[in-house]
């Protein structure tokens, strides 16, 4: 196996006598998508926000390339190659679509704190941003506002941001969530077509995307890993059958 | 930036420049009307420097009468000491009043929503009372001034230079608050308006970006406070009164948050009110409270914004 | 020794009173996120009206009574005409109507009443004052306006922590749409959190009155430091009111008389005098900070 990108060690965490994370052990190899699966409340939104920095963990180890994160605040995180994705879409509303990307590229590229010079006219970062929109499918957008973009267009704008950043890991929190069954399978293509630029962690709950995307899957219960493997190990797995109690894979 | 016409904003400082012109080509132009649009001009740069805050950064700040207030003291306790000169006046507000902002912003940018308005509310009311019980400047009363602030030696505050000397100002303060909203940094302070958790995954740190955007504002203010104080050749506590305060919160939303010009509009209506209907009648906040809630009411986008179509 | 006394009472009676005013603010805030900078005002409403019924009605008894029920029912009106047309607005639109409703309401009065200050007489049964210790006599009068403000502040805990009403206005604290989805009148229960919330400031205002001079604007002041209670205390929270209501009365009255003794001692004679009260002054505010620092929600947050 690759050497591990993104390292979960021994997470936990605790909200008085509830253990949501429960000693998380999880390794994303370098261009490899890994997709985290587990019925609702078994603490996958939980682990996100530890590995992004918005949650605390009680004990364990989160480290991005061989470095420890565990400490830092979300943007440090960010500048080290951490991108990632919102559950409920996340953009700019106000901006136009390019420069959501744009304030992505400056996000990793720049830094906030330069007072002159229009940003709107910076050539080089706008070429970058509308090379990230191109990739994911939206440059023909790039003018319009953020807020007029349809739900799965939101998607694949927040896929572009992520990015722009070229990331070392990207977390990608329900890309799929509320996207028709058209946006879903070019979503799907989209996000195949990413395998090997980076180390991907995907929390979904379509199934049938996890198991066409992800190299590893680890099923999450109870604030645990019971259970992880290919795609092929853990749709064979009893462990996992017993936890999904009779939903069909 | 939501609007970036120069349409506008060209028009209202030509008509502020009309009356040095006119006064250029002979006409003897004197009492009510250039002593108010010189308050305007003013209030004008303070304002202006709140739509930094407020308009362009979503903050919704309370307390923007605390840095003109420091700045207006400054003035007055240089003053005391007989030190006249703006190349020190200036200078010395400008930190006093950015050291405030740093320190004051660093804990209410710990908060959000309703807690951040109340404590920088508190923090100028902090201000207020603590310039009320300078006795050696007067205390409640307020202090007079010896002289007027000097530029370099030259007499460019006094009463025959101040229009056109403030009117530079707030040319070039409109300038720069106008880049500074264009640049990178205003982009991103634009981004923690919408969005402070998605500005935070992209690798921008919010709380810096706001913390520096409220000392700019402040340091911009402070300069307002000393031409404010060299206008009145008068500092009092009142400068730093939550009342005031929220006049310049006035301003900006009535003139149209964002803007930047916008706040010139709004301070000539908030000058006017005070003291064109002070003039007509003792009574005239009878006026000016009703309308200040019917415009909140009714009209969305400020005058800045009527006529213009809403995306 | 005496002097502490004297002041940690005074400071004690002064917390009452802003536990009076920060008690509906804290309570309308917290079931209905409006922002109202007005409240001031009602207390300010209060002292005058007491004024006026002290004069005409019967004396104090009476007016407390009526004025109390009058700024209620005032507030009542202003959130007919203004106010909910203000809910699920920016906090900005709230902060800004309201700030004209202050200009309007003070010159209103001012046209009224005018502008000099007003006397309101203590009332004759408590204006006597009493030996508390050895060389130390008190008013009667503070202690019964402490004791009216505990008495509130049971009431209210009583009324928030064991009562129907009191479930939903900290399940509207907490979360409106439950409440909704309860089945409860919403509006209703707006109305009667204002209705309290405007009648306990009118409350404060009459019970002011005797101590303070009773003049236009009074309520702004007050009223700000009533943000500093409900700051440290917690949005929303009563107890994060009492509490800090008490802790801000205590500071401000003790700091005022403790630091310029303090800077006379450390300091020579003129600087003390200039640095004391100026720093006296500034030390509430140093405390929200230093709350706010450790706790940016404050003391007792409501929500979690």
């Amino acid at each position: 196996m690759a050497e591990a990108l993104l390292e979960i060690v021994g997470l936990r965490k605790s909200y008085g006598a509830l253990r949501v994370t429960d000693g998380v052990d999880l390794r994303v190899a370098a261009g490899t998508i890994h997709a985290v699966i587990g019925p609702n409340g078994a603490g996958k939104t939980t682990l996100i926000g530890q590995i992004f920095g918005a949650i605390r963990p009680d004990s364990g180890q989160i480290r991005l390339a061989g470095r420890d994160i565990t400490g830092l605040s979300p943007h440090r995180r960010a500048r080290l190659g951490l991108a990632r994705s919102f559950q409920i879409t996340s953009v700019l509303p106000e901006f136009s679509v390019l420069e959501n990307v744009a304030l992505a590229v400056q996000g990793s590229h720049g830094s906030a704190f330069r007072f002159v010079w229009p940003a709107r006219s910076e050539a080089k970062w706008n070429g970058l941003a509308l090379a990230g929109l191109e990739r994911v499918g939206l440059a023909g957008r790039a003018g319009d506002l953020a807020s007029a973009l349809s739900h799965g267009e939101k998607r694949q704008l927040e896929l572009a941001m992520a990015l722009v950043a070229e990331p070392r890991a990207m977390l990608l929190d329900e890309p799929l969530a509320g996207a028709g069954p058209e946006e879903a399978a070019r979503l799907i293509a989209l996000l195949g077509g990413l395998r090997g630029s980076c180390a991907i962690l995907l929390v979904e709950h379509d199934m049938d995307a996890v198991f066409q995307l992800a190299d590893t899957i680890s099923v999450l219960a109870q604030g645990r890993v019971i259970a992880s493997g290919t795609p092929d190990a853990i749709r064979a797995d009893p462990v996992v059958r017993a936890a999904y109690l009779g939903e069909d894979f | 930036m939501r609007r970036s016409g120069l349409l506008l904003p060209l028009v209202l400082f030509g008509v502020l420049a009309l009356v040095p012109g006119l006064r250029a080509a002979g006409v003897p132009l004197g009492g009510f009307w250039p002593l108010l649009l010189e308050r305007v001009i003013v209030f004008a740069i303070a304002a202006m420097s709140l739509d930094l805050i407020l308009g362009i950064g979503g903050l919704v700040s309370f307390g923007h009468a605390a840095p003109l207030a420091i700045g207006a003291y400054t003035v007055a306790i240089l003053n005391e000491a007989n030190v006249t000169e703006a190349a020190l006046v200036v200078p010395c507000a400008m930190v006093a009043a950015g050291v405030f902002a740093l320190l004051t912003g660093a804990v209410a940018l710990r908060t959000r929503g309703i807690n951040f308005i109340m404590i920088t509310l508190a923090f100028a009311q902090m201000v207020f009372f603590a310039v009320s019980s300078l006795a050696d400047y007067g205390g409640e009363d307020g202090y007079t001034l010896f002289s007027r602030t000097r530029v370099l030696g030259h007499d460019w505050l006094g009463a025959n230079n101040f229009y056109v000397s403030a009117l530079v100002v707030l040319f070039g303060v409109w300038l720069l608050l106008r880049m500074i909203s264009l640049s990178r940094f205003g982009r991103a302070l634009a981004a923690c308006r919408q969005n402070r958790v998605r500005v935070r995954a992209l690798g921008l740190d919010p709380f810096a970006i706001e913390l520096v955007a409220m000392v700019i504002a402040a340091m911009i203010c402070a300069v307002a406070g000393v031409l404010m104080a060299n206008e009145a050749e008068f500092v009092s506590p009142a400068y730093g009164g939550w009342q005031r305060s929220g006049d310049l919160m006035v301003m900006v939303i009535l003139g149209g948050i964002g803007s930047l010009h916008g706040a010139i509009l709004g301070a000539f209506v908030v000058v006017l009110a005070e003291e064109g209907l002070g003039r007509l009648t003792q009574h005239w906040p009878l006026i000016y409270g009703p309308g200040l809630i019917l415009a909140v009411l009714y009209l969305r986008g400020g005058l800045a914004g009527i006529g213009v179509r809403r995306g | 020794m005496i002097l502490f006394v004297v002041q940690a009472l005074n400071g004690f009676q002064l917390g009452m009173l802003l536990f009076l005013i920060a008690a509906g603010l804290t309570l309308v805030f917290g079931v209905m996120k409006f922002v109202n900078l007005a409240h001031g005002v009602q207390y300010m409403l209060g002292a005058y009206l007491g004024v006026t019924f002290a004069a005409h009605a019967g004396g104090f008894w009476p007016a407390l009574v009526l004025a109390s029920v009058v700024a209620g029912l005032a507030g009542l009106v202003l959130e007919r005409l203004i106010f909910r047309h203000l809910y699920g607005r920016s906090e900005l639109d709230q902060v800004l109507a309201t700030f004209g409703v202050i200009i309007t309401l003070n010159e209103i009065v001012r046209v009224i009443w005018g502008s000099s200050p007003l006397e309101l007489a203590m009332p004759e049964g408590l204006s006597a004052s009493f030996q508390l210790m050895e060389g130390l006599r008190y008013p009667v009068y503070r202690v019964a306006l402490a004791g009216a403000g505990i008495l509130v502040a049971v009431l209210l805990a009583f009324v928030v922590n064991r009562t129907r009403v009191g479930m939903l206005i900290r399940a509207g604290a907490s979360n409106q749409e439950m409440v909704g989805a309860l089945g409860v009148d919403i509006g209703g229960l707006f109305r009667l959190v204002f209705g309290v919330g405007a009648m306990l400031a009118g409350f404060a205002g009459v019970l002011a009155g005797p101590l303070v001079s009773v003049e236009p604007g009074m309520g702004e002041n007050l009223l700000i430091l009533a943000f500093v209670v409900i700051v440290i205390g917690g949005v929303g929270s009563i107890r994060g009111a009492f509490v800090a209501a008490v802790i801000v009365g205590l500071v401000d009255t003790l700091g005022r008389a403790m630091i310029t003794d303090a800077a006379k001692a450390l300091l020579s004679g003129p600087a003390s005098a200039r640095l004391g009260p100026a720093v006296a002054s500034m030390l509430i505010y140093l405390v929200m900070a230093a709350v706010l620092a450790v706790r940016p929600t404050g003391l007792f947050p409501a929500r979690a």
